[in-house]
């Protein structure tokens, strides 16, 4: 039967591309692509990123069925290609993005509007075999429309009232209630992929490590995942557990940062009093073992930067003794002031069918039964070790984003304990083979799935780098939960998606 | 059943704030003395009130998570009378972070008019400096200085907590002088 054939099996004909790892990658022809946009139209194969290079699309694909991984290519020498997007509108702002950086169209995308490219750059199609001259002025950007009696447009952005990223939101508002909101980001767009081109792979991890600053050690230990599968490096036992003790820190400071400032932006500001404390001692740690507050550039390629110091571990479970104790009650808190609750019950909905039909990851999807964990599939070590359990909530609204997050933060307690109880002994530290090929590495990062793929080349230079944040798949869906909403929610709905900018523009 | 914020509240009251100071007791990373100074002068200078309007030009994040901790209770820069504002027209310090990317080169040139004078800039990080690890991509202009005046750099990727507070120190520094 048609409906069960695995991807796979759809891919088995096709020619194999030598060199990449762990995952295989496939090439289709025009036919082969075009057979695969009709069948993603109907099938649960899962998509994952979308990237380009000069003269070639690729897309990593997961089969939902049986967890295998794939990366599809196809070459386009008349530098089109049938769009994912028209079947899978998730994919729709990744292939308006190819467009702006690659110059590949992709045909049958109904959407002709520029993505990241604001017509600001000194090249257009800048990482195309043949960059295109500068647009003269700015490009206009014509944002979808709403109309009806009473409906007025309220412009945000990107210069925002708080200490945040940049983007612009554009609300259709009738009274107080949001009929359409649009965002039109790209203003952080930094060129990493190009800048990535050509440098060593030292230098890369420094790039790759700074694409979203607070998911660094997730996007480092992508980075460091994808450089070592495609160099055939084995990387130290010890290692892999630091690696998953500072990604443990980072995703618990970071859900406890989320949960103050959802709360703050419900107006109770103690908790995100109470959460700031919780923070900074995390961070404190951190600075004192690592010697960086957010850990950035301790993950590299074959392993970490420095072992855990000897007091390292007591330093560690004290720590987590008082969070436990004080996340408990920050939880009770919560719980129990109805003036909160009012706020963020029933407020942002997301349905499940949306965030699975987009693929949303971490909290945006696991609160709206969407319980996908990079950490159990595909997994990576040595989270196969910790019994892992992923929270899910069906409600979809801010609640539930953060009952997930107080979930999490709770299994991370417990994982970083397990981590310190079980922490193998021996180096920390590989040097990486020469050798010439791809890479691809997915690792959980507290907001969701990150991606990298790489290519590098036998002297040790990167010669392809992509990464791919979660955010892709959850500001369409913060579009889609803030509509019928009041705009004074808006806040709130947004801080509980807590979607990168800096990760999502790159 | 006692509410758990009576409870919050009992405990903040009864065991005082988590704000790091006192004059006595040595801080590992310098925060205190940092912390009185700044106060004196804040005081002095600018009568208690320095307003700041930050401006992500294209940073990674990371800047603004340590500015978040400034602003938290631990470091508490709203005790100096140092706060940041919604406004840019409510500002006396534009305080920049990122390379400035060239999508943001008019935003952040546009916020920087919207100051009024007198007004400094403040580039925090390593970024805003001249580019970071970010400098020379087609989408990067460079540091804030290539698109604003920029008064005093804070270094760091990104800076730490303490770091700011002595950075902002100098700024008052610089305002009674100019």
């Amino acid at each position: 039967m048609i409906g069960q054939e695995t991807l796979a099996e759809f891919l088995a004909g096709a020619e194999t591309v030598a060199g990449s790892h762990p995952y295989p990658r496939t090439r289709l022809d025009r036919v082969g692509w075009q057979a695969l946009v009709a069948r993603l139209a109907g099938s649960d194969w899962g998509l994952m990123a979308e990237w380009g290079e000069p003269d070639e699309v690729y897309v990593a694909l997961r089969d939902e069925s049986d967890g295998e991984i794939r990366i599809v290519s196809h070459r386009c020498f008349d530098r089109r290609f049938a769009a994912i997007g028209a079947v899978r509108p998730a994919a729709i702002r990744l292939e308006r993005a190819i467009r702006d950086l690659w110059g590949l169209e992709p045909e049958g995308l109904d959407d002709r509007r520029p993505w990241l490219d604001h017509g600001r750059w000194p090249v257009r199609q800048p990482l195309a075999a043949r960059p295109r001259d500068p647009s003269p002025t700015p490009f206009a950007y014509p944002f979808l429309t709403a109309e009806g009696e009473g409906l007025h447009q309220i412009p945000v952005g990107p210069v925002h009232a708080g200490v945040i990223e940049p983007g612009h939101f554009r609300f259709h508002a009738q009274g107080e209630t949001v009929v359409r909101l649009e965002a039109r980001l790209g203003y952080t767009h930094k060129g990493i992929a190009g800048l990535a081109t050509g440098r060593t792979i030292k230098e890369v991890a420094r790039l790759a490590g700074r694409v979203s600053g607070d998911s660094t050690v997730a996007y480092a230990l992508a980075y460091a995942r994808a450089v070592e599968a495609a160099t055939g490096a084995d990387v130290p036992r010890r290692a892999n557990w630091l690696r998953a003790l500072m990604a443990e820190l980072e995703r618990l400071a970071n859900h406890l940062a989320d949960i103050g400032g959802i709360c703050n932006d419900a107006a109770f500001a103690v908790m995100l009093a109470h959460m700031s404390v919780l923070r900074e001692r995390i961070l404190g740690v951190n600075r004192a073992l690592f010697g960086h507050r957010l850990l950035m550039d301790q993950v590299v390629p074959g392993g970490v930067a420095a072992d855990l110091p000897p007091e390292g571990s007591e330093t560690i479970k004290q720590l987590l003794y008082g969070l436990h104790k004080e996340i408990d009650r920050a939880r009770q808190l919560y719980e129990n002031t109805p003036s909160l609750s009012d706020r963020t019950q029933g407020t942002g909905i997301l349905p499940s069918a949306l965030a699975n039909r987009f693929g949303a990851g971490g909290f945006v999807g696991r609160a709206s039964g969407r319980g996908h964990d990079a950490r159990r599939v595909p997994g990576y070590p040595p989270y196969e070790m910790l019994d892992l359990s992923v929270p899910m909530l069906l409600e979809g609204d801010v609640n539930a984003r953060v009952m997930i997050r107080f979930a999490e933060a709770a299994e991370s307690l417990r994982l970083i304990n397990r981590i310190l109880l079980e922490l193998p002994d021996g180096p920390v530290r590989t040097d990486l083979p020469l050798r010439a090929g791809e890479g691809m590495a997915v690792t959980e990062s507290f907001r969701g799935e990150v991606l990298v793929w790489v290519r590098v080349d036998e002297s040790g230079r990167v010669v392809r780098f992509h990464a791919h944040d979660p955010s892709w798949f959850q500001w369409p869906l913060l579009e889609a939960t803030i509509k019928g909403n009041i705009v004074a929610d808006f806040p709130l709905c947004n801080k509980s998606f807590n979607c990168s900018y800096s990760g999502h523009d790159q | 059943m006692i509410p758990p914020i009576s409870k919050l509240l009992f405990r903040a009251l009864t065991r005082g704030p988590q704000t790091r100071r006192g004059p006595v007791a040595p801080d590992p990373d310098g925060a205190l003395e940092l912390a009185a100074a700044l106060g004196e002068r804040a005081r002095a200078k600018l009568g208690r009130s320095l307003a700041i309007r930050e401006v992500d030009a294209g940073s990674c994040n990371g800047c603004e998570l340590e500015i978040h901790a400034v602003n938290g209770p631990v470091y508490d820069l709203e005790r100096f009378g140092i706060r940041f504002v919604a406004s840019p027209r409510h500002a006396d310090v534009l305080m920049v972070t990122g390379p400035v990317t060239a999508n943001m080169a008019e935003a952040l040139r546009r916020t920087y008019e919207a100051v009024p004078s007198p007004k400094w800039v403040v580039a925090l990080g390593d970024c805003a400096r001249d580019g970071g690890c970010f400098a020379g991509s087609y989408a990067v202009v460079g540091g804030a200085a290539s698109v604003v005046p920029v008064d005093l750099h804070i270094p760091g990727c990104p800076p730490e907590p303490a770091r700011i507070l002595s950075g902002l120190l100098e700024v008052m520094e610089r305002a009674v002088k100019g």
